[in-house]
């Protein structure tokens, strides 16, 4: 190290770097990782794992929401070490707040029958995407959205996708769009995932019988490319009345002209 | 049938056999989630007691799983070989655990007693195992398997590159592929995970790097990661396929689940032989499994997640495959929860594997959900390495950005191996210093002035750049 170089701390390939994002031409001290280039990775990793355990401010999120009408409810796992290792409580809510929940449904009146659709906002495997982005995704998709008769927005807490399931049997919607915040990557950790389903039943309804649209984040899919796929599948899936595989993201020619 | 033991003044009931091996497992987050979980250390313990005493051959007589019902159940039962089981055939789990661990059982030994294994045995003994136990037997038993390279020599360890990209850029696969190959890595395999399964793609990415591998004489295997119904299709239309890959699971449910039954994998199986592409060899076959497939799939009969994955290995074993790894940390917590368990898991999985006669490495991984990091990787690498595994992951530093999860990096493979005096495969290491990559004391410093390494770097580099 006497001339504050070595021999191999840096690979002479490293122009190679400009064809992909992967971590290639690192270069090398011996057998090792350089020092900065080790630091680089137990940074992305800290962001990511805060990510994940991040506590979920779901009164800081209602209070950006404006004048929107909510309801804070929660799953049946506890804590994030709970909800990391039993899916299946956090696919389930707590009780207490499903009865809340069926006290606000929206009742069948002859052609008026139940909310047309249910918006939850869940803090998934990361709290963080949904304090970015949650409230500012839910605005864009509101305006595509006039018109319809939407329930009350939901925000839940330790919850997993199919959560939406037991809310919107709680509240008789026919529909539910899921906001939750995604598994945190070494890239990103504040991606947003859209999951639609139409007349999900708790406990039955099964992923292939979903539409996803994954990784929404300013620096990824942008926001209102985001809420147009999404309003645009919400349509189809109340004209066709499912979503899943029978749905299609691709639009028609006359209506991507739009 | 019904098992009991005596821990201080409680005494333990095990209803069934399937409960007992449950029971026995080393606590782990998914036999909680499955519910089959001991509910103490001390019913664990206990259910350890009672394995111990019970004879082996219950499980040539006890279908865990029904036979009338599951192909794979069938696949153990009928291809058991009483012949080979001979010389165990009168001990109990607890004397096999005793007799895996002494000198009678050198590698000859063991690679013989191998056909009269079945999983479920396999795996009884090894919940009898202590991490130590699990890497001194894996250590003992030696497969060898062959295609352009040999996997599993003494004093060698193997790396998959895995060169994967988020949208299959043939320019930036070829990027991460080169950097590997500086970093003495690509042995076992290059294999791509494709972010789409098309025939198409599939046949672009395996010519790109059969061009690489002629043009330079590279003695490797390529394989893109693709269904195996893909496959079949690439080689049908005469795409250059050296390797069939499939995840495969315990049971013939958690199977279909992956879209493949022991039909499909025989026609793959089939093909890919008719191809004769190995130079010195002709195991074609590339397998993953992982603990937790079963359970995700809900297909595991109520069995906990070790016994479901070591009947994965019979599976494999019927196709006599060039590589199978276990992807031990990519489940995620609600499986595998830390790096406690993942480290176990993945010595787990090596050493009955191996006991099986399978090739085995080991994708040394995690999420960012998992309570585990590097340092976690660096304790079950290490211990691999000791243990004789087979292979292990090579991807550029260490980040999947198409899978996105951490494995092992390049710089991983050169620690494992200059720390334990581990060597590539024969045929590979010969490359590698023709190239200038090792240097004469066989380590990896790729000299560039005048060498096959400058050149390859030197002639690659323009072409990416018009691809781009």
């Amino acid at each position: 190290m006497s001339n504050g170089t070595f021999d191999s701390a840096f690979d002479p390939w490293a122009n190679l770097r400009r064809f992909t994002p992967a971590r290639i031409a690192l270069g090398r001290t011996g057998d090792g990782l350089p020092t900065d280039r080790l630091l680089e990775f137990q940074a992305a990793h800290a962001l990511a794992r805060d990510a994940v355990h991040q506590a979920f401010d779901a009164e800081g999120l209602a209070e950006q929401l404006d004048s929107l009408a909510h309801v804070i409810v929660r799953s049946q796992a506890r804590d994030r070490a709970t909800y990391l290792q039993r899916p299946d409580l956090g696919r389930k809510l707590d009780e207490a707040d499903k009865q809340a929940l069926t006290a606000m449904n929206c009742p069948s009146k002859g052609s008026h029958d139940g909310y047309d659709a249910v918006i939850v906002l869940a803090d998934g495997l990361s709290a963080r995407a949904l304090h970015d982005h949650g409230a500012a995704l839910l605005r864009v998709m509101m305006e595509r959205l006039a018109g319809w008769n939407l329930a009350p927005v939901v925000i839940a807490r330790q919850a997993r996708v199919a959560l939406g399931d037991d809310v919107a049997a709680a509240l008789n919607a026919r529909m539910v769009l899921m906001l939750i915040g995604e598994r945190p990557g070494l890239t990103a950790a504040d991606s947003i995932g859209a999951y639609l389903t139409f007349q999900p039943k708790p406990g039955v309804t099964r992923d292939a019988e979903r539409n996803c649209v994954s990784n929404i984040r300013p620096d990824g899919l942008p926001l209102p490319v985001a809420a147009d796929t999404i309003g645009f599948l919400m349509s189809e899936a109340r004209r066709l009345k499912l979503t899943g595989i029978g749905l299609k993201e691709d639009r028609p020619p006359e209506l991507a002209h739009d | 049938m019904g098992f009991s033991a005596t821990l201080g003044q409680t005494l333990y009931r095990f209803d069934d056999l399937g409960s007992l091996l449950a029971r026995a497992s080393p606590a782990r987050s998914g036999d909680r989630l499955a519910g089959v979980a001991a509910g103490s250390d001390a019913e664990r313990v206990a259910a350890r007691l009672a394995l111990a005493d019970l004879p082996l051959r219950t499980f040539l007589t006890t279908d865990l799983v029904p036979y009338e019902a599951d192909e794979v159940t069938r696949l153990i039962m009928d291809s058991h070989d009483g012949a080979a089981f001979a010389p165990v055939a009168h001990m109990t789990v607890g004397q096999f655990r005793d007799w895996l661990l002494s000198d009678a059982a050198d590698g000859p030994a063991l690679a013989a007693l191998a056909p009269g294994l079945t999983p479920e045995m396999v795996a009884a003994t090894s919940k009898l195992m202590r991490n130590q136990d699990l890497i001194a037997v894996a250590r003992k038993c030696r497969v060898v398997t062959r295609f352009r390279t040999s996997i599993g020599l003494p004093g060698r360890l193997s790396v998959r590159l895995q060169p994967n990209h988020p949208t299959d850029d043939p320019a930036a696969i070829a990027a991460s592929i080169l950097d590997g190959l500086m970093y003495g890595c690509g042995d076992a395999v290059i294999g791509i995970n494709p972010a789409t399964d098309s025939v198409g793609r599939t046949t672009e990415l395996l010519s790109m790097i059969d061009d690489l591998r002629r043009r330079w004489d590279v003695p490797l295997q390529s394989c893109v990661l693709a269904h195996v119904t893909t496959l079949i299709q690439v080689m049908e239309r005469g795409g250059p396929a050296d390797l069939v890959f499939q995840s495969i699971a315990g049971s013939e449910a958690a199977n279909r689940s992956f879209g493949v039954n022991l039909a499909i994998l025989k026609e793959a199986h089939e093909a890919a032989l008719a191809l004769k592409r190995g130079t010195i060899g002709d195991n074609v076959m590339y397998f993953e499994t992982g603990q937790g497939s079963a359970l995700s799939a809900e297909a595991h009969h109520g069995l906990d997640q070790q016994t479901m994955e070591v009947r994965a290995y019979a599976v494999a074993r019927a196709f006599r495959p060039l590589l199978v790894n276990t992807v031990v940390g990519f489940i995620g917590p609600e499986y595998l929860y830390d790096g406690k368990q993942i480290i176990r898991a993945g010595l787990e999985d090596h050493c009955t594997a191996k006991l099986l006669g399978l090739p085995m490495g080991v994708d040394v991984c995690y999420t960012n959900h998992a309570e585990a990091d590097q340092d976690d990787m660096d304790n079950l690498l290490t211990l691999l390495g000791v243990a004789g595994c087979s292979f292990v992951m090579g991807v550029p530093g260490a980040d999947d950005i198409m899978l996105s999860y951490q494995s092992t990096s390049f710089h991983d493979a050169l620690y494992v191996r200059s720390t334990l005096g581990l060597k590539p495969a024969p045929e590979f290491e010969a490359w590698l210093a023709t190239m200038g990559v090792m240097d004469s004391r066989g380590r990896m410093r790729p000299a560039l002035e005048g060498t096959g390494a400058g050149r390859l770097l030197a002639s690659s580099t323009p072409k990416t750049g018009e691809a781009a």
